[in-house]
This record gives structure tokens, C-alpha cells and sequence, in this order.
């Protein structure tokens, strides 16, 4: 893998993961859709759309996006989706060590596997289709 | 898990592949991107834009991304974002017959490895 593909696989793995964070938090404040009438979706879009977490998730999300068309460019599909799972472990492992969240054994198991998997697509040659 | 996350869920790993299929299958028209400069940037991205695929697969991220908000507002993102990697195993079949790309078997393994694991991550 060159230098290329490993920074923009970087940032699509931090920006993805902290866009996921913040709407998920933007979302929580919002609080629980129960019913998907227009007249009650109507205020929840109003709520979702004037909240500035949701506005940075959203920022986050389009930086990801960028970097990750960009990436898609050269790099196949079937070798750029299984390495970005990475974002994966590094979110677990960073709620356990920042947000103090439990991690069951079942759970490092899936860390794991998911690090031997990352390793052995990302040995693979990135571009297997000609232009 | 309810029966209303699972169906969520299900939407949100179908139509996020689909559109990350179609996305790329856009991406590889235009050729490889060589510089990071928003002058070389910007015009080979408005070029993506001009194949209906990219279009197509914005419009089945959407789906997928509303439907994920959605099921973000009910259900712990711990449990929803892990899930919905479900969608590795149907992005490589997909990248193989739609894209044409050349699966090695030790991409497959380490395809097989991270839907495990993805899995496993999605137990409490």
C-alpha cells in the first residue's frame, strides 16, 4: 500500500468514525421518532437540522466523503471497504480507554479478527481493474 | 434486537452497498486522481458527477443515511453501527460481479475475518 492510499484511508477512517459519533449524539438530544407521519416528521427535521452536533457530523461526514471518492478513484472496492473496518477497532478500543465503556472478551475477539482481516486484504494489491 | 431494528438495519446495509457499488463504479470512469490540489480536485469530482451511476449511488446512500438517522434516534449507535457492517460480504460479491475486480483468496479470507469480527463486535 503507498503512502496515497494509506493517508486517505486514514481519514476516511477518522473522519467516518466521528461523524457516526457526533450524530449519534446529536440524535440522542433530539430524542426517540416514534411516528413517521409528515405532520410529526416535520418538526423533528426543524430540531435535527438547527442542532450544531448534527451540522458537525455532517461536516465530518463530507470530509470522509471527499477523501473517500477520491480513494475509490484507483483503489478497488472489495479492497477499500474491508480496510476501512479498522475504524471498527479503533473505536472500540478508544471507548474503552477514553470513555471508560466495558469491552466483553466476545467483543476484543471481534477486534481481533477484525485487525487480522484488515492485515491480510490490505497485503493484497490495491487496484486489481485497468482503467 | 426488535424486528423493527433488524428491518432498519437490513435497508441501511442494502442500499449503503448498492450506492457504494454504484459510487465507485463512477470513480473508476473519471481515472485515477494524482493530486490533492482543489484545483486538480474539484474538476475531477464535478466530472463524477456526470455519470448517472454517481447519482444513482448518491441517491441509495441517502436512503441508507436516513434510514440510519433514524434508527440512530432509538437504538445505541454501539449496537447499529456494527451491524450494519453486515454489508462486506454483499460489497465483495458485489464489487466482483458488478465491478469486475479480481478477488485473491487471501482477500477473501481477510473479508471472512472482518465480517466475523464484525459480528462478534455487535455482541454486548
Amino acid at each position: 500500500m503507498n503512502s496515497k492510499t494509506y493517508s486517505l484511508i486514514s481519514s476516511v477512517v477518522f473522519f467516518s468514525s466521528l461523524g457516526n459519533v457526533l450524530l449519534s449524539k446529536g440524535m440522542k438530544q433530539i430524542g426517540e421518532i416514534t411516528t413517521f407521519s409528515p405532520s410529526a416528521l416535520l418538526p423533528i427535521f426543524i430540531k435535527t437540522f438547527s442542532s450544531g452536533t448534527i451540522w458537525m457530523g455532517v461536516a465530518s461526514f463530507l470530509v470522509f466523503l471527499v477523501s473517500y471518492l477520491l480513494l475509490l478513484s484507483w483503489a478497488d472496492f472489495s479492497f477499500v471497504q474491508p480496510v476501512c473496518s479498522i475504524g471498527y477497532a479503533v473505536v472500540a478500543v478508544l471507548s474503552y480507554f477514553l470513555l471508560g465503556e466495558a469491552i466483553s472478551p466476545i467483543r476484543w475477539v471481534g477486534v481481533l479478527l477484525i485487525c487480522a482481516g484488515v492485515a491480510l486484504v490490505s497485503g493484497t494489491e490495491p487496484r486489481t481493474v485497468a482503467d | 434486537m426488535s424486528v423493527r431494528i433488524a428491518v432498519f438495519i437490513a435497508i441501511v446495509v442494502i442500499t449503503g452497498t448498492a450506492g457504494d457499488i454504484s459510487v465507485s463504479h463512477a470513480m473508476k470512469r473519471i481515472g485515477e486522481v494524482t493530486s490533492f490540489r482543489p484545483a486538480v480536485v474539484l474538476p475531477m469530482l464535478a466530472r463524477a458527477f456526470r455519470h448517472f451511476s454517481m447519482w444513482l449511488g448518491i441517491g441509495l446512500m441517502a436512503v441508507a443515511f436516513f434510514s440510519l438517522l433514524a434508527l440512530l434516534s432509538w437504538a445505541d449507535a454501539s449496537l447499529v453501527v456494527p451491524a450494519t457492517a453486515l454489508s462486506y460480504v454483499a460489497g465483495a460479491f458485489g464489487a466482483k460481479f458488478i465491478l469486475g475486480e479480481k478477488i485473491a483468496p487471501v482477500r477473501w479470507a481477510g473479508v471472512v475475518l472482518v465480517c466475523a469480527g464484525v459480528a462478534l463486535l455487535s455482541f454486548s
